[in-house]
């Protein structure tokens, strides 16, 4: 394995890590664009050139700004003072260690795997449009149908929702706005209308 | 003659690249290459600052500045070395960091800046094989590392741990994501026609002439409105006037770099201007020709005389489009984004994919205009209609 | 240790982290976060499998992995959009505390 590979393959993990264990939710979701950097590198390490990119685009330039975003809007951008880690933290952290065992094991021990890196296969942007079009047409199809429901999906889901009790409170009046109603000086000057208007 | 001319920068490159043993030439010449990039448009950043200055000036009917010339010596410049003060002076500035700030964060953000800003001229073709590095998915990767700029105006904002910069980021953020949107679609007409990523073959698919006119995009009726589009969506990117609410003076205060001073503030300020010239780079190549000439009898001129040539104008079109317009409110930068920009761009396309199927001749002309220019008066039509331009409503907060 | 190994221990390594992310941390964003990682990981797999495999001229590998992209952009959004909503109803986004089924 190069030396660049290793090299790569370390920061990637070490940025995953801290993205899962730091107590400020801002530096969690930073290193996690450390970590998705780092896998694209890998990508780009694995001739496929595309997906780096695309890994880049969507993911470091959208999935990791919503994920910020959610952060701000939630409230969670102090540092807690509480517990981070969940009740029974030592039970999950058992069973990613034995999901690790396990696929490590199959990993290193597998008689199948190819031995040698077969050469670099053409990935060209022309190839992969020509398979997108041709092969694989209905799953693209597919993909534009969920994004969009997801798009409409997200944004209904997080909209605020009209209250009833919001109505009843626009009917008090200000005393300022009282002073100015009743002065006939100011009558023509304006029409002060109420929650409506743009 | 013209030909040494134009191709000196690569054969300086060749000759010095020999020099060096066998092993060591591929990463030679890509660090010959590399340097280039910083060198240049560094001293292209240092002199459109006092252009800038001098121009927006000009157009409000007062002098910028005239009268730094070279210090220490009598060379007199006409103000162009007034960046020699400006550089000296905010590197000497005190570097004030807020106790309640991030300090890993608020250090990285100008670095988290730069570095994908720098990135992305490695696609641009400034030359006739002046490619830096010429990927096969080459106006992806722009725009790739264009979406990581926003994350460093989050770390900006956020980590000042001040209401002013948090606020000034979010705009900024939704802004830059809004205008993204039309950005890319603009410039998927162009590699619909192409057919390729690669930015050089975007060059040459633009460098035939007919009637002595090169066949530049902008020349076709979609081109244009590409162009239009693209131009409209590079200012809303870096953040120019009149979309630069997220860092107006007079609003608040100075955006997500209210906390920065020194040279941290001289790198966001770099990092902004490379991002300028960066995206207009873009623009010349797709819609502008790259560094053809516009008439077959000027070809003689180098290649890249022409890319800085036409770099100049579209910069000194963003430096008058800043003098002369007012800046735009959150909503109707918003607005003017998802009503307006979004659908027109998407029509573009359609009226790229009409102009591909049409076949040449006079039909494809009328009816791509017809379908651009219809759309964008009914939907003009359309948007102006909901404004109620009246007597001044008040909403009290109740 | 070939180089396919050395990939696969790797994505092995990150599912593993975003598994135990996703599990001991009681705020729900994090959970969000170790699932895009786990995601990450089997996109990372597809994409060793798909280099070193036996064919990598017919681009499989390469197209599940685009695929699997665009839904895990999907994912997050609605996901997010998910908890934001549940914290205005709950006012608060920590896992533990969101123990009631009716609101």
């Amino acid at each position: 394995m190069s030396p660049a590979f290793l090299i790569i393959a370390i920061v990637t993990l070490f940025a995953a890590a801290a993205a899962m264990s730091l107590r400020n939710l801002v530096h969690c979701a930073l290193s996690l664009v450390v970590a998705l950097a780092g896998l694209a590198a890998l990508y780009l390490q694995l001739d496929a050139q595309f997906v780096g990119f695309a890994q880049i685009l969507v993911y470091v330039g959208a999935v990791a700004i919503l994920i910020v975003f959610a952060v701000l809007l939630t409230r969670s951008d102090a540092t807690p003072n509480q517990a981070i880690l969940a009740p029974g933290w030592i039970a999950g952290i058992a069973v990613s260690a034995g999901v690790f065992a396990t696929l490590g094991w199959a990993a290193l021990n597998s008689p199948g795997l190819p031995k040698q890196m077969p050469p670099a296969p053409e990935a060209t942007v022309k190839n992969i449009g020509d398979l997108l079009m041709t092969r694989y047409v209905l799953p693209l199809e597919v993909i534009g149908l969920l994004l969009t429901a997801a798009l409409i999906g997200a944004v209904i889901i997080a909209m605020k929702e009209e209250t009833p009790k919001s109505g009843g409170s626009r009917r008090e009046s200000a005393p300022s706005e009282k002073l100015e109603r009743t002065d006939p000086a100011l009558r023509d000057c304006y029409e002060a209308k109420k929650g409506g208007g743009v | 003659m013209f030909e040494a001319l134009d191709q000196i920068f690569v054969t300086l490159k060749h000759q010095a690249v020999v020099f060096f043993p066998d092993a060591w030439q591929p990463l030679v010449s890509a660090l010959i290459s590399i340097a280039f990039i910083p060198l240049v448009f560094a001293t292209l950043f240092a002199f459109v600052t006092v252009f800038e200055r001098k121009g927006i000036g000009r157009i409000q009917n007062r002098y910028g500045p005239n009268r730094v010339g070279i210090p220490l010596t009598k060379i007199r410049l006409c103000g162009f070395g007034q960046f020699i003060p400006d550089g000296i002076k905010s590197l000497t500035k005190e570097d004030i960091v807020p106790r309640a700030a991030d300090q890993a964060v608020h250090f990285l953000a100008p670095v988290v800046l730069l570095i994908p800003v720098l990135l992305a001229y490695a696609v641009l073709p400034m030359g006739r094989n002046m490619t830096a590095v010429d990927l096969d998915a080459g106006v992806l990767f722009f725009f790739a590392v264009g979406g990581a700029v926003e994350l460093s105006v989050f770390m900006a904002g956020w980590s000042s741990h001040n209401k002013y910069s948090l606020l000034g980021a979010m705009r900024a953020i939704a802004q830059m994501i809004s205008y993204e949107i039309p950005l890319i679609l603009s410039a998927v007409t162009v590699i619909m026609i192409v057919g390729s990523l690669k930015t050089v073959d975007i060059v040459a698919a633009q460098n035939h002439y007919s009637f002595g006119l090169a066949h530049w995009f902008v020349f076709t009726p979609w081109g244009l409105a590409g162009f239009i589009l693209f131009f409209i969506a590079s200012l809303a990117e870096s953040n120019r006037s009149p979309f630069d609410l997220p860092e107006a003076e007079s609003e608040i205060v100075a955006g997500y770099y209210t906390e920065y001073s020194g040279f941290k503030f001289a790198l966001f300020f770099l990092g902004e201007y490379l991002g300028m010239f960066a995206i207009n780079g873009l623009g010349i190549t797709l819609f502008l020709g790259g560094w053809t000439a516009p008439f077959s009898f000027l070809t003689w001129v180098p290649s890249y005389l022409w890319f800085f040539a036409k770099l100049m104008a579209l910069v000194f079109t963003f430096i008058w489009i800043r003098a002369t317009l007012p800046r735009l409110r959150m909503d109707q930068l918003m607005n003017f984004a998802w009503k307006f920009m979004l659908p027109l761009s998407l029509v573009n396309i359609v009226a790229a994919g009409v102009w591909h199927f049409l076949g040449a001749g006079w039909l494809r002309w009328v009816v791509c205009s017809a379908l651009i220019f219809g759309s964008y008066a009914i939907l003009g039509w359309g948007l102006m209609r909901n404004q109620k331009l009246g007597k001044r409503i008040y909403r009290f907060a109740d | 240790m070939t180089p396919l190994q050395g990939c696969l221990l790797v994505s092995a390594l990150l599912f593993a982290i975003g598994l135990a992310g996703a599990v001991t941390r009681r705020n729900a964003i994090l959970a969000l976060v170790g699932i895009e990682l786990m995601l990450n990981a089997a996109n990372l797999n597809f994409i060793a499998f798909w280099r070193y495999g036996p064919n990598p001229e017919a681009l499989s590998g390469m197209m599940v992995v685009i695929f699997s992209i665009a839904i895990a952009a999907a994912e997050a959004a609605v996901g997010l959009a998910l908890i934001i909503a549940i914290y205005r109803h709950y006012k608060t986004a920590n896992l533990d505390e969101m123990k009631n089924l009716k609101g």
